[in-house]
């Protein structure tokens, strides 16, 4: 369902910003309206929805409008033209005050200066908001410890902002935006101003907070690994315009332009690419139809295929476990006939979801001799991600060409 | 051949017949600005010179203590006992009444007026000449219709003060305001702010600092507008400076002289400890 819908909004910056509009609508570029008119636009006609519970990235470099966007959102920033829908209400066409009462009970911002009150202490930074809504000091002050908690700054609730590193002061931000009980939190770069191990501790919290209350997020990034982390959603901003807008994968797999391919160069992709996503059925299988499978036919099917590794599953396909040649002649060895195939399977093969990344599957695919076996969410084998799939993945991923050919 | 002779403007004309043309027909209007000040300065000085001087310094030393410590208390005691045994205990009381009465006034003109610079570009361009000229204008020009608007005396030598006095409270405001970091100001709007809970508690509490500073700079400039303002007939300290000046006293003129350079050291290092400690707490 949708929380936010987004029309067609522009923001130009000016003295006749609606000239600017029009000018846009008559197809002329930015540059051009610039050195015409001495407009500048920021946003570009940006049309999207958010749906109610997920993280929606907004990614482009700076100057793309990505922040005046979110500004847009709760109007710190006023647009130009367009309409913001939140929960199908156009909130330009709030007065004043209901404006202020939207602020207060149904967003809450997170700053990437984090911009706490300098002369506040910590409790009193994360209750500004039911400050303002003029609750009683005593539920208010209860309300945030609460949030102050959730965020893991316990005890610190004394203590002045500037006594705190910039991650703990972030966690003060976000227990500012908890505190309220927003139905929307919009992130502005909120993580960006932090060093990199304190950013991805920031994002697990992020999560973790995420599936304990489900919120709209609109969260605001330059980082494409960020993105991609936490992102449920991704939109892309390019010179005020947004570009595409879809899941990580869509993205990745049919970026709109070479703006977005550009972006993806950069990527690590190992915590992008699934399993799923490099899954070959180049491997025998075996049927264990009777639960009775003979571990001497299936020797005798890999030596003809010339095959070290068989992948037995049952007739739903589900997977069961993985044979080799000499696991297939121990068994056969030890059993004196009366062995069948799953004393034959070998004991550390697992299987992995398709879902889960390269980087998740390093280790195994490294440390195990067989390829190893990918099943979706039904436990159904979908077929094996080898060393050499691995690495070749790797190498055309470097280069940012995995995407144009990735059907094999 | 050609003189600017024939070609003057009669501006001083002018403005003499607008002096009086204003003291003719508005004098209730300056009569209702005076009232409020001579109530506070006859109020203040009353007071002050009815209260035992003991009394008095003891009550200063213990502000100094409060504010600061033992250090300032002393020498703030000192200081008054010396100006008490120097004889112009009773002209002191004078100059702190004027003193203070000025500052009051300042501050209740000169703090919103800042906020409202500090909120208003507009305003601060129209202000800033305005206060550009107070400052520059030398007292005496405005000493003249200062008397004959509101005669003279104490009264009139307070209002001088406040109109020399008034522009670094209103700048200082004004400056503070400003020097809040505007993210502050859209975090608290996005948290759903109105205008004037962004003043109250965002942009005046990050300034007070500053609007200190600006109070401390406003008592320093109205007590050196002190020996000018007794030349329209003030009292206070000032006056046995200028007395000392006409007959060519120099022990009388230099002994006031002393006098108010104590008094405002004393002033002085006690509102500077205010602000700072003011601004310790903010920041602690």
């Amino acid at each position: 369902m949708e929380k936010i819908v987004i029309k067609n909004l522009y923001k130009v910056f000016g003295s006749e910003p609606q000239k600017g509009v029009k000018l846009l609508e008559k197809v002329k570029n930015k540059e051009e309206i610039y050195e015409e008119t001495g407009l500048t636009v920021a946003v570009q006609g940006a049309s999207f929805e958010v749906n109610k519970g997920e993280i929606f990235v907004v990614m482009g470099l700076s100057g793309s409008g990505k922040s005046t966007l979110v500004r847009m959102l709760n109007r710190l920033i006023e647009p130009t033209s367009g309409e913001v829908l939140v929960d199908g209400v156009d909130i330009l066409k709030m007065s004043k005050a209901e404006l202020v009462k939207f602020r207060r009970s149904t967003t809450s911002m997170v700053f990437q200066s984090f911009a706490l009150m300098p002369h506040q202490t910590v409790l009193e930074n994360a209750a500004f908001g039911l400050e303002l809504d003029g609750m009683d000091k005593k539920v208010r002050e209860e309300r945030a410890m609460d949030a102050l908690k959730q965020v893991g700054l316990e005890g610190w609730e004394k203590a002045y902002p500037d006594e705190l590193s910039g991650g703990m002061q972030q966690r003060v931000g976000l227990a500012r935006g908890l505190a309220v009980d927003p139905e929307i939190l919009l992130m502005d770069e909120a993580f960006s101003a932090l060093d990199p191990l304190i950013k991805t501790e920031m994002q697990d919290e992020l999560l973790k907070l995420q599936d304990r209350h489900e919120r709209t997020i609109i969260f605001i990034s330059h980082d494409l690994d960020e993105a991609l982390r936490i992102g449920d959603r991704i939109a892309i901003m390019e010179g005020g315009r947004v570009i595409q807008v879809g899941t990580p994968e869509d993205i990745l797999q049919n970026p709109a332009d070479d703006y977005v391919r550009a972006f993806f160069r950069g990527v690590d992709p190992t915590g992008v690419i699934s399993a799923g996503d490099i899954v070959r059925d180049t491997q025998p299988t075996v049927v264990w139809h009777t639960k009775a499978g003979s571990p001497r036919a299936t020797l005798e099917m890999l030596s003809m295929k010339d095959r070290e590794f068989a992948y037995v599953l049952d007739s739903e396909h589900i997977f069961l476990g993985v044979v080799s040649s000499d696991s297939l002649r121990e068994a056969i060895d030890q059993g004196n006939g009366t062995s069948k195939l799953e004393h034959a399977f070998i004991e550390q093969a697992k299987s992995v979801q398709e879902t889960e990344s390269l980087q998740d599957i390093l280790h195994l695919v490294s440390s195990h001799a067989w390829p190893i076996p990918v099943v979706n969410s039904d436990n159904k084998y979908r077929g094996v991600v080898s060393k050499n799939l691995f690495l070749r993945t790797l190498n055309r991923a470097e280069k940012g060409t995995f995407f144009e050919e990735t059907t094999p | 051949m050609f003189s600017f002779d024939e070609r003057v403007i009669p501006l001083d004309v002018w403005i003499t017949t607008f002096v009086d043309w204003l003291v003719e027909g508005y004098r209730w209007f300056f009569q209702m600005i005076k009232w409020p000040v001579d109530f506070t300065l006859s109020g203040v000085s009353d007071g002050l010179l009815a209260t035992s001087p003991v009394l008095i310094i003891i009550v200063f030393g213990i502000i100094a203590w409060r504010v600061s410590g033992f250090k300032l208390a002393g020498f703030t005691i000192a200081s008054l006992v010396l100006i008490g045994l120097l004889g112009f205990w009773q002209e002191t009381m004078i100059t702190l009444a004027m003193v203070f009465s000025s500052v009051v006034f300042c501050t209740v003109v000169g703090v919103p007026f800042g906020i409202w610079a500090g909120r208003s570009d507009r305003v601060n361009n129209i202000l800033r000449p305005v206060l550009d000229a107070m400052q520059t204008t030398p007292a005496f020009v405005y000493l003249v219709p200062i008397v004959m608007l509101f005669s003279i005396g104490n009264t009139a030598g307070v209002l001088a003060t406040i109109i020399f006095s008034l522009p670094p409270i209103v700048r200082l405001t004004s400056l503070g305001i400003r020097q809040v970091h505007p993210e502050l100001v859209e975090a608290a709007l996005a948290f759903g702010a109105t205008s004037s809970q962004v003043l109250l508690k965002v942009q005046i509490p990050l300034a007070l600092p500053t609007i200190m500073a600006g109070l401390n700079q406003t008592i320093m400039m109205s007590l050196s507008m002190v020996v000018i303002a007794a030349m329209i007939g003030a009292g206070g300290l000032g006056a046995p400076v200028v007395l000392g000046l006409n007959t060519l006293d120099i022990g009388l003129a230099t002994v006031g002289g002393l006098a108010i350079v104590l008094l405002a050291i004393v002033l002085d290092r006690i509102t500077q400890s205010l602000a700072t400690k003011n601004r310790g707490k903010k920041n602690k």
